[in-house]
């Protein structure tokens, strides 16, 4: 038997064809190993894992609320130190119960600096509810309470900075990684669990309902928003980054036409001024970790 | 004074198992193979974990889970996993 085939999260799941939270839920638990409990918050990850009676996991896991997930991760926490156990605490999270419901707890718990990493796997809406929008959802994105139309170019605000906020917090590590580079994401959920302290990973977990593109893309839309420059996958230890990925990138129209949640972008008529100013933010990103690789022509 | 808590409910580890999503599928993966590299890629990257590695290294859907995703078909770096209509 090979590690992948006594999986810790069993197959007959109900999340759509091609998720991206089942892959990265598989290759989290893969990278934490069996001597984990895992805190989950409400979510489309919740839902469709653990419908009662059944569950995919197959280490110690917990729901409570939306935005009490690192409340209960931190008992857990100061419980397993007062009896010197080693288990890893992971709580895990959408971007809906990271960014917006549960940020008071996750302030709190980082700021008494709990030993537990926290993972959001972020597919930039609150999915599971019928894709509202949500503080991480990217500038533009047609939601259903951010439509585009008239009026409306999709979501006005650009997206939350957590992993900033939380490395404000003091935190010891805190990265992103993504579903299309999975050893990499693996590296650095296995870094965050070695780290004392609590550790965020943000992992970006495109959804194919969502976002509106066939369950067979989901890996090539994450890499995309990689090589645009759209999403950055990095590494910051003691507020510092410390490594990035680098890509020679594309112009983020690559990234935006495979997607429904773009589509006001280029129907009824290409909206220049728009794709510009996206083009801009994934500018600003690239200059603001250095991503760029200039080839010698 | 401990109390007990009458609230909440458990459930038994994997118990999704008994939950068959291979009925969902439209579109079913058929694994040729004479190319395949046995690279393994795919038994990394199905989001159902149904895909197994068998005796001699070649990769084998679950076919009582796979939804017929296609991502596997989509990544195989030597293309040989071909998505063949479902017939029911």
């Amino acid at each position: 038997m090979t590690d992948e085939q006594c999986s810790l999260f069993e197959p007959g799941h109900r999340a759509c064809g091609g998720c991206a939270a089942a892959l990265a839920a598989r290759a989290i638990l893969d990278a934490a190993g069996p001597d984990t409990i895992i805190v989950s918050a409400t979510g489309c990850m919740e839902v469709f894992s653990t419908p009662y009676p059944e569950t995919a996991w197959k280490v110690p896991w917990i729901h409570s609320l939306f935005e009490n997930n690192s409340a209960v991760a931190s008992g857990i926490t100061a419980a397993l130190k007062k009896q010197g156990r080693k288990e890893k605490v992971i709580a895990l999270g959408g971007d809906g119960a990271t960014f917006d419901i549960g940020m008071l707890c996750l302030s709190g718990a980082f700021e008494r600096g709990h030993d537990f990493v926290y993972i959001c796997y972020d597919n930039e809406a609150y999915m599971n509810t019928g894709i509202q929008r949500s503080g991480a959802t990217p500038y533009d994105a047609s939601t259903t309470t951010s439509p585009a139309g008239k009026c409306s170019t999709g979501n006005r605000r650009p997206k939350k900075d957590l992993p900033a906020i939380l490395a404000a917090h003091g935190a010891p590590y805190v990265a992103t990684a993504t579903i299309a580079y999975l050893p990499d994401l693996k590296k650095k959920v296995r870094k965050a669990l070695d780290t004392e302290g609590p550790c965020y990973v943000q992992v970006h977990a495109p959804c194919c309902t969502g976002w509106g593109f066939e369950g067979e893309k989901t890996l090539a839309i994450a890499r995309l928003a990689v090589e645009t420059g759209l999403f950055v996958s990095y590494e910051m230890e003691n507020g510092v980054v410390t490594r990035v990925k680098k890509v020679v990138r594309k112009p983020v129209e690559e990234y935006l036409k495979e997607q429904r949640r773009f589509r006001h972008l280029f129907r009824p008529k290409r909206n220049d001024a728009e794709i510009a100013k996206i083009q801009a933010i994934a500018d600003r990103n690239a200059e603001k970790f250095g991503i760029d690789i200039n080839l010698k022509k | 004074m401990i109390m007990p808590l009458g609230l909440g409910c458990s459930s038994r580890p994997g118990t999704s198992r008994v939950n068959r999503t291979g009925s969902w599928r439209t579109f079913r993966p058929v694994f040729l193979r004479d190319k395949c590299t046995k690279c393994r890629l795919c038994i990394q990257l199905c989001p159902e974990g149904c895909i197994m590695e068998e005796s001699e290294g070649f990769p084998v859907p679950d076919y009582t889970y796979c939804k017929g995703c296609g991502l596997c078909a989509e990544e195989c770096p030597a293309e040989v996993i071909e998505m063949q209509k479902e017939e029911k």
